[in-house]
């Protein structure tokens, strides 16, 4: 007779009800550790652990040159490095510059517009054209680049000089060096307008349908319908695709690592940071220059995380279990 | 007045297909490239420029053996990480929707504060920690097919993915077992069934469908991954399907895309297809959110 078996066989003795019975058998037990061990194991070793290791080499000189061994403590000699540095605001505006343009004309605008659009048509038709929206995101991130690199090739290839430029008559050229900031900013609002778009029609398609009807026997135009009765719903969405948007685009490099590798000026705080620890091209890397970047990064990342959690009051998600109360 | 509704019918789609052109025109120019000798814009023409130039040969890079180790590589890769993510957040969702402890609230937090973390940032920390779980015997660099688990091995690839998609992943199936009856449970508990034999059994079979997104979507998310092979492993052009084909990118010349469109079409083609299929699976957890790339 296993533990099990013995424990039943005394709570039948005991003639407990059944819920005094899930209780005993509930209660006072560690399953819940058993179970949640692998997912703390791997959050330890793959979010605290790096959290720390961050900060940790922050203050050291770390890089090829000193290797493993002989690195010495710095302090925050790295971030007055960082302060100090001539690229430092160049970097510093094209993130913000990049961060704007993609979130305003594409992880909200273009979002927006696609969901408004999307559900004013037949719901199939509505459908197809989201289900294309969401290509570029589960598409693989080499190949959706490479992709954007022949619409920008030269002539007599690239798309962009075939189809617009040449029957224009304007001069045809590779227009990825010609206009950088613009394509790292349409390829990844490209693939950042899905999020909001999805978020958004689900919230249009929610507004109760009385109160569009009221709308359309009052004789109000679609334009006017957008302005009152749409964009009110849509506050708090707006507010989260904003918010939650803003972070990732901060964060993200690994576009615009496959689409220029950081030349024509495009490298954003995030790929600055990258290339700093791991690109070969300068033949030393410094780890401890390039974590004292990406700190900066996360320690933003850890803030807005946790204001977003409350502000969003996700709390109110978490029901408590009921398995010992019916 | 007729002819204003028709045009205000038209206009949303008008628009629409403006907007969506540079993505539509994308996967156009992919499958007509791969058949082509080249395209001048999304017209195939031959070697003189002039309209023509069918041609299979741009697929004859399935001839050499370096496709296979790295497409081998690949689906290791997205079975891994795939069966990682799936058992890992099917043990900790369960716990957390349906068993009171101490600190549940806390990790519950924690698990949407990282979901909503950026993890890019910490791709550099990471490498160190790879390299610390190198030094482990065996575990590190000793097992086959993955390696193991330490830095420039598959197996650490796979362990980091695991890691950055488990947030996801928790809070998806936590959700789905939120949905399950609890008075299916209550009776599983009371036949005297313990807690891993009630999972097991009872609540795994009840959770099918978001086992199966996840799985698709991680398989999806794994095939295609690029940032974390191309990070961890020292030989990136042997690595993967993404760091294979971003190899190729930056060398050839751009003459030679019709060849780098062949390697993206076969890619390409099983995300494709679960894609298609399986939509209204992967719906659900793009609406949960979707982080990384912006």
């Amino acid at each position: 007779m296993n533990e099990d078996n013995i424990s039943i066989y005394q709570e039948e003795k005991e003639g407990l009800d059944p819920i005094k019975r899930i209780r005993f058998r509930v209660q006072g037990k560690i399953d819940w550790f058993w179970f949640l061990l692998p997912a703390i194991v791997l959050i330890v070793a793959f979010f605290f652990l790096p959290i720390i290791i961050t900060f940790f080499i922050s203050g050291t000189n770390m890089s090829t040159a000193t290797g493993f061994q002989n690195w010495k403590w710095i302090g925050v000699k790295s971030y007055q490095r960082i302060a100090a540095h001539p690229d430092t605001l160049k970097h510093l505006w094209l993130t913000i510059k990049y961060v704007a343009f993609t979130l305003v004309f594409f992880n909200l605008g273009m979002s927006l517009v696609i969901a408004l659009l999307t559900t004013h048509i037949p719901r199939r038709a509505g459908f197809l054209f989201r289900a294309l929206w969401l290509l570029p995101r589960i598409t693989p991130v080499v190949i959706y680049v490479m992709m954007w690199r022949f619409i920008a090739a030269d002539a007599p290839y690239g798309i962009l000089n075939q189809i617009l430029i040449k029957p224009l008559g304007l001069q045809t050229q590779n227009w990825l060096p010609a206009a950088p900031f613009l394509f790292i900013v349409l390829v990844n609002g490209f693939i950042g307008a899905s999020f909001g778009m999805i978020l958004f029609a689900s919230a249009i398609e929610s507004i109760p349908k009385d109160l569009m009807m009221a709308s359309l026997v009052d004789g109000s135009s679609y334009w006017q319908r957008v302005r009152y009765v749409i964009i009110p719903h849509l506050r708090w969405p707006l507010l989260f695709v904003t918010t939650y948007q803003t972070l990732s685009l901060m964060t993200s490099f690994e576009q615009i690592l496959v689409l220029t590798d950081g030349a024509y000026n495009t490298e954003v705080w995030a790929l600055w940071a990258y290339q700093k620890a791991f690109s070969t091209y300068s033949g030393n890397l410094q780890w401890g220059f390039g974590t004292a970047l990406a700190a900066i990064l996360v320690l933003i990342g850890i803030i807005l995380a946790v204001v977003y959690m409350r502000y969003f009051k996700f709390e109110e998600l978490v029901q408590e279990p009921k398995i010992e109360t019916l | 007045m007729k002819l204003k509704i028709v045009i205000s019918r038209i206009i949303p789609y008008l628009l629409l297909i403006l907007f969506t052109l540079p993505i539509i025109i994308g996967y156009v120019w992919i499958l007509i490239s791969t058949f082509s000798t080249r395209t001048y814009g999304l017209l195939p023409v031959d070697k003189d420029g002039k309209f023509g130039g069918f041609t299979l040969s741009n697929w004859s890079f399935l001839f050499e053996p370096e496709i296979w180790i790295v497409t081998f590589n690949t689906l290791i890769l997205a079975l891994g990480l795939t069966i990682g993510v799936v058992i890992v957040s099917m043990m900790a969702g369960y716990a957390l929707s349906r068993i009171k402890f101490p600190g549940r609230k806390a990790f519950l937090s924690l698990t949407l504060i990282l979901h909503a973390f950026p993890t890019v940032t910490l791709l550099i920390a990471i490498y160190f920690v790879l390299r610390w779980i190198a030094l482990i015997p065996v575990l590190g660099r000793n097992i086959p097919i993955i390696g193991g688990f330490g830095y420039n091995t598959l197996g650490g690839v796979i362990l980091v993915s695991i890691a950055i998609q488990l947030p996801l992943g928790i809070w998806l199936m936590k959700g789905f077992f939120d949905e399950v009856s609890w008075d299916m449970e209550r009776a599983a508990l009371i036949d005297g069934c313990s807690r891993f034999r009630t999972w097991w059994d009872v609540m795994l079979p009840q959770i099918k469908p978001g086992i199966a997104a996840l799985s698709i979507f991680s398989f999806i998310q794994g095939w295609g991954s690029f940032i974390i092979p191309y990070t961890y492993m020292v030989n990136a052009s042997r690595a993967t399907v993404a760091t294979y084909l971003n190899n190729l990118l930056s060398e050839t010349a751009p003459t030679n895309y019709s060849m780098l469109a062949s390697v993206g079409l076969f890619q390409l083609l099983p995300v494709l297809i679960f894609y298609i299929f399986t939509q209204k699976y992967l719906l659900s957890i793009f609406a949960g959110g979707v982080k990384g790339a912006a």
